[in-house]
């Protein structure tokens, strides 16, 4: 298991699955209204690749297989990734790029103020990600920084909360799973710091 | 003026594309020349075109019935064409009642004689920013308003629709309370443009749709279009309606369609109309300001959302 975890073809392989989402949207055909079918999809893999990302550490520990570190980062690179698509969708084919109208957007409706800054916070993280910029900011900061990811995945949820107008099925699903990731989170230091 | 069409044109109308298959189609088709039953499907009698149908585009009977709004049957736009498929809508009666002088119960029968049937070919404007072309088959709320003669304490006109947990699943999950109901303004039933129809495409509705009965208010968003009606009340007091009563800071009574009014979530300047890649401005009363800013004059549609 460990051994097939760390092999160079399992990464391989877990990044172009993680392509799939694209490949999916790209060949399939998009419906009615396929502004939407885009938003939507990309929006939705932007949620899961960030809830898969929290899910890492805690499996780590878990299932005692450290090696799972290994996908950290590509994880949360997707999240970025299909975030940015997600990000453009709205400025490309729902707002035209008409910039006024973008920035009354962020100023006026809540949701899109949540969505723009899980958005935002990601940037910074993806920027950092490198084992350079690890080396830079120390691991201390490092980890510190990254954090942020928490506030970006809580950010995410309530700007799908707040968009649906009535079936809140799908963004309670995404509320409790990242609840339940950072209630682990704050468990285990909780732990860690009392045993010390 | 409203023209006396043939039926065969409708075969120019309708796209090849045929969702049901040919042996129900044609029992459908002979049952309703037989009975005037509402079978999905079955190829209706249209009497009159009529001059408030725009010349702009149809939405094609795909999307019209693939991207349905249509909670009963699941909030997922694409769950109606497959839940509903086997919803029943034969038997049927409309019962209305209230304040009126002559509260009757109507069967689908009695329905489709009331009034001749009319091709309405109007825009359809939904609340969520998205529009359609439809080219609907029915005849005017008012048609049968009279059969019933409200008193003169009619101020409003209340509608139900069918619900039936066992028959809709779906429904528990959507967040709003069934059965769906939705209310005019007396003056709003009665009025021209204000259509019950049961059709679309030359042939009866698509159980998605809103089988076998169903309001347009073409001036309006898409939610005051109540569909599958089984009652129709004549009330005094304005009558609660659902989606105001799940979000009333949402969605108004009125409800009339106002690109100067946003949704407190979105914007309503635009829409995109299904098909195309640009928005186009949204138009105020959805572009039926002619016939029906009068119904409004004097009144805050800022307040009266």
């Amino acid at each position: 298991m460990r051994e097939w975890i760390s092999a160079k073809t399992t990464k391989v392989a877990v990044f172009l699955l993680a392509l799939a989402p694209l490949a999916w949207l790209a060949a399939h055909p998009l419906g009615p209204n396929p502004v939407e079918t885009i938003t939507h999809a990309t929006g939705d893999w932007t949620l899961r690749f960030l809830v898969l990302t929290l899910a890492v550490t805690p499996l780590r520990k878990l299932l005692g297989l450290p090696e799972l570190i290994r996908y950290r980062r590509m994880l949360g690179l997707f999240a970025f990734f299909y975030g940015s698509l997600h990000f453009l969708t709205y400025l490309w084919l729902d707002k035209f790029f008409d910039t006024a109208d973008i920035l009354k957007d962020v100023y006026k409706r809540p949701f899109i103020t949540a969505g723009f800054t899980g958005f935002v916070l990601l940037i910074p993280l993806a920027v950092t990600s490198t084992a350079g910029w690890i080396l830079r900011l120390g691991g201390k900061r490092w980890r510190m920084l990254h954090r942020l990811v928490y506030v970006s995945a809580l950010a995410g949820v309530v700007h799908y909360y707040w968009l649906v107008k009535s079936d809140v099925r799908g963004p309670l699903l995404y509320c409790a799973l990242v609840v339940v990731l950072l209630l682990w989170r704050a468990n285990s230091s909780l732990r860690s710091r009392t045993s010390r | 003026m409203p023209l006396k069409r043939p039926i065969s044109v409708w075969s120019e109308v309708t796209p090849k594309r045929v969702y049901l298959n040919r042996r129900r189609f044609m029992a459908g088709a002979m049952l309703a020349a037989a009975a005037h039953r509402l079978i999905a499907g079955a190829r209706l009698n249209v009497a009159l075109k009529s001059p408030f149908s725009t010349s702009e585009p149809q939405t094609s009977l795909d999307v019209i019935t693939h991207y349905n709004n249509f909670y009963e049957f699941g909030t997922d736009k694409a769950q109606p064409a497959n839940l509903a498929r086997d919803f029943k809508t034969s038997p049927w009666t409309v019962s209305v009642e209230g304040a009126v002088s002559k509260p009757r119960t109507f069967d689908l029968d009695m329905l489709m004689k009331l009034a001749p049937l009319e091709e309405r070919i109007y825009r359809h404007r939904c609340v969520e920013g998205w529009s359609i072309v439809v080219p609907w088959i029915g005849f005017p709320l008012n048609a049968l308003i009279k059969q019933v003669e409200p008193l003169s304490s009619a101020k409003f006109v209340a509608f139900q629709s069918s619900f039936d947990h066992r028959q809709m699943p779906q429904a528990q999950w959507a967040g709003i309370a069934f059965p769906y109901v939705e209310g005019l303004r007396i003056d709003e039933a009665v009025h021209p443009l204000t259509l019950l129809a049961v059709g679309l495409y030359g042939e009866a509705l698509p159980n998605q749709d809103g089988a076998p009965i169903r309001l347009v208010v073409p001036w309006k968003y898409g939610f005051k279009s109540i569909k599958s009606i089984v009652k129709i009340r004549f009330v005094e007091q304005q009558p609660p309606t659902t989606w105001n009563l799940a979000t009333p800071r949402e969605y108004g009574f009125y409800s009339n369609v106002n690109p100067t009014v946003d949704h407190p979530r979105w914007s309503q300047a635009k829409e995109r109309r299904l098909g195309e890649f640009f928005k186009r401005p949204t138009l105020m009363f959805n572009g039926y300001g002619d016939q029906v800013a009068s119904l409004y004059a004097g009144m805050d549609l800022r307040k009266n959302y």
